[in-house]
């Protein structure tokens, strides 16, 4: 402090005064997110707890009240068909761009469009896709309003986002892993398969717990192709398919004050759903960067990745895009 | 090194191929399993990679041929015009013009649609981008990881609650705060000039245009946000610490060293939470009050091109001719495309940064 009032010019005095403020306005900025986040969540838990009654898990939906037990149900079912259909292509789609759109012929030259093609799909508003699904699918195919449509556009919004966590944990395995794979004789698909896979595992189940907290609570999309009932169907199409967002959309304004409650309770489950996918993705991603491979891996990239062909690959994959990366520090 | 798997998988079929018995088969077969698992994983990846390109031209391809009729009819109207009704409902009798059936007196203009659309995406930008730069800024500059680590999952929270829960917060909770606390501070104390008129009385209910942008800020912020934060750690630390050693003080070198190092990033962020705020329904529908006009102060009711498709596609269906249902086929075809190109500039500029930092952070 002494030294610098020697040079105690007013511009100084103005410059440190700046750099207050500069601070003072970041902390204002994050607490003006953090409130509202905090609001949301105490404000969902609060309004749903003051009249909480756990039957309400396990009663079915009636016309002047009951429970929710259907729709928890379907919402499952439909996160559940998600995880089938989207995870396996989702995955398969990352695996090709990370791993063989570099070697085929055809693939390699193809691997610009695909890739674009997906990010555009994942930009696509999920209302027009629903639009999409109710005209093609509901309509068109003559479907009706049902689990099948649903599961499909809902599909259609999430691959491109797993592909894309596939691929850029794919890229973040270490050549190393590859070439000893290699060196010591196994097949490519067996090596791909035994430690490619394997070690970037942790990124792709994030990937995928993170595209199911996407899945349940979409709303728009579902209206015209799940359609909505009180009670689970027993087919794939041809009936309506229950689910919760459905029920907040629709109950908040209902003259009825059980359908208030069913309002907040449905906002309740669906919040603790999110909230349990988002920290179990982050206990996956905290337990692997403790004792696995991909924390040594980043020293084994320094160690074999000095002027490797590869190591370019692996050093220019954007760190933040994959949630563990962005989350934690290089060192611990 | 993905290279062919002929050479690797064909070394246990040396000594065997020498010797006199043959194998037996359940062991040839696992041979044979083994040496084409890789062109089994080629196959199946290579199909599932086309999909994505094949529901986005199924999806288009859909659009444009359901929008087709009202294309030929709507016209260069349609982006401009400020009449949306589809004629006398469905007791009105169908006409033919051109080729394509339509009740008669049916005229869709979307410009209050458009202008909605518009203008929501715009306050929701305008608030997001300077709370998402500064909440990236505090979280990465001189904040301990014990803090930092649980802030950074707040904003992850936030990303991940659904849209029909905020919308239910906004319509119930802040909505009517801000019409009761914030509003009328704003409406009572703006003077009756041109600009500023559109800020004045009356301040509604909480119902409407400004709470919609506020609320579609706060689900863009953790999109720009998360995306800066990481521009941010990709700045190497040695230029920013060597303007500190200069004596610099720490709002000159985020503004002299960081900022203009992911510039093009930020705006490539922020194009993208654009995207996103164009094309969010579900909380639009329940806060802006989906209500076709353009409004005449800033808290009035409003809809955008979005939650148009969603609360009238259901009536539409009572049009016997089908042209209010090919009606919004073209709104949700605009939207799209409008979406793709923001989508797609956006993907270029971070992409472009993304190479251009990421080996130089790497280091």
């Amino acid at each position: 402090m002494s030294s610098t009032s020697l040079s105690a010019a007013p511009a100084t005095r103005r410059r440190r005064m700046a750099t207050q403020l500069w601070r003072g306005l970041t902390y204002l900025a994050l607490f003006l997110i953090m409130a509202p986040a905090a609001w949301i969540l105490l404000g969902v838990v609060s309004r749903a707890w003051a009249h909480w009654r756990w039957s309400v898990l396990w009663t079915p939906l009636t016309p002047t009240g009951g429970g929710l037990r259907d729709q928890i149900l379907g919402t499952l079912i439909l996160m559940f068909a998600v995880l089938v259909v989207a995870g396996t292509i989702g995955v398969m789609a990352g695996i090709h761009l990370s791993e063989f759109a570099r070697t085929g012929k055809l693939s390699g030259r193809l691997s610009g469009p695909l890739r674009t093609s997906s990010d555009i799909l994942s930009g696509f508003p999920s209302i027009v896709l629903g639009y999409v699904g109710f005209t093609a699918l509901v309509v068109g195919l003559g479907w009706k309003l049902s689990l099948l449509p649903a599961v499909i556009i809902l599909s259609i919004m999430v691959i491109p986002y797993i592909a894309k966590t596939t691929e850029n944990s794919l890229r973040q395995v270490p050549t190393g892993y590859r070439e000893g794979a290699e060196a010591l004789g196994m097949s490519a698909g067996y090596g791909l398969r035994k430690v490619v896979l394997k070690s970037a595992l942790p990124g792709i189940v994030t990937g995928l717990l993170l595209a199911l907290a996407i899945a349940c609570g979409e709303t728009a999309p579902l209206l015209y192709t799940a359609g909505f009932s009180n009670t689970l169907p027993h087919s794939l199409t041809g009936s309506q398919f229950p689910y919760l967002t459905y029920i907040v959309f629709t109950f908040y304004n209902d003259p009825s004050v059980q359908k208030h409650y069913l309002a907040y309770d449905a906002a309740l489950i669906l919040v603790v759903i999110v909230l349990l996918l988002l920290v179990a993705s982050r206990i996956v991603v905290n337990r692997t960067q403790r004792h696995s491979e991909s924390a040594r891996g980043t020293a084994r990239r320094r160690l074999f990745g000095g002027g490797g062909n590869g190591s370019g690959q692996d050093a220019a994959a954007e760190p933040g895009l994959v949630p563990s990366a962005a989350a934690l520090p290089g060192k611990s | 090194m993905t290279t062919v798997g002929g050479v690797a998988g064909s070394i246990p079929a040396t000594p065997r191929s020498a010797g006199l018995s043959k194998p037996p088969w359940h062991r040839r077969a696992a041979d044979s399993i083994r040496r084409n698992e890789e062109s089994g994983w080629r196959t199946v990846a290579w199909v599932a990679v086309l999909l994505p390109l094949a529901a986005l031209v199924f999806a288009l391809t859909v659009l444009v041929l359901k929008a087709w009729p009202a294309v030929k009819i709507n016209g260069w109207y349609f982006l401009y015009g400020r009449t949306w009704t589809d004629g006398a409902g469905a007791y009105a009798a169908p006409v033919t013009t051109n080729g394509v059936q339509h009740l008669q007196g049916a005229k869709f203009g979307a410009w209050a649609i458009i202008w909605g659309t518009i203008a929501s995406s715009v306050i929701a930008i305008v608030i997001a981008v300077p709370l998402s730069l500064g909440t990236a800024f505090a979280l990465t500059e001189r904040m301990p990881t014990w803090i930092s680590r649980p802030l950074g999952f707040t904003v992850e929270i936030l990303a991940g609650i659904p849209s029909v829960v905020i919308g239910l917060w906004g319509i119930l909770t802040f909505g009517p705060w801000l019409a009761g606390n914030v509003y009328p501070i704003i409406a009572n104390n703006m003077p009756d000039v041109p600009i500023l008129r559109y800020f004045g009385n009356p301040h509604g209910s909480g119902e409407g245009l400004l709470t919609a942008g506020i609320v579609l800020a706060l689900m863009i912020v953790p999109i720009i946000a998360s995306t800066t934060r990481d521009l941010f750690s990709q700045v190497p630390p040695l230029p920013k610490e060597g303007a500190s050693a200069l004596g610099m003080t720490d709002w000159e070198v985020a503004n002299r060293v960081t900022l203009p190092w992911v510039r093009s990033g930020i705006i490539g962020a922020t194009v993208l939470g654009l995207g996103r705020a164009l094309g969010e329904t579900i909380a639009v529908v329940m806060i802006g009050g989906a209500i076709l006009q353009i409004p005449h102060t800033i808290y009035q009711p409003m809809t955008t091109v979005a939650a148009t498709i969603l609360t009238q596609l259901d009536g539409a269906q009572a049009d016997g001719t089908g042209f209010y249902v090919a009606t919004l086929a073209e709104l949700a075809l605009v939207l799209a495309v409008i979406s793709v190109g923001v989508n797609l500039v956006a993907r270029l500029i971070v992409n472009r940064t993304g190479r251009v930092t990421a080996p130089v952070g790497g280091a």
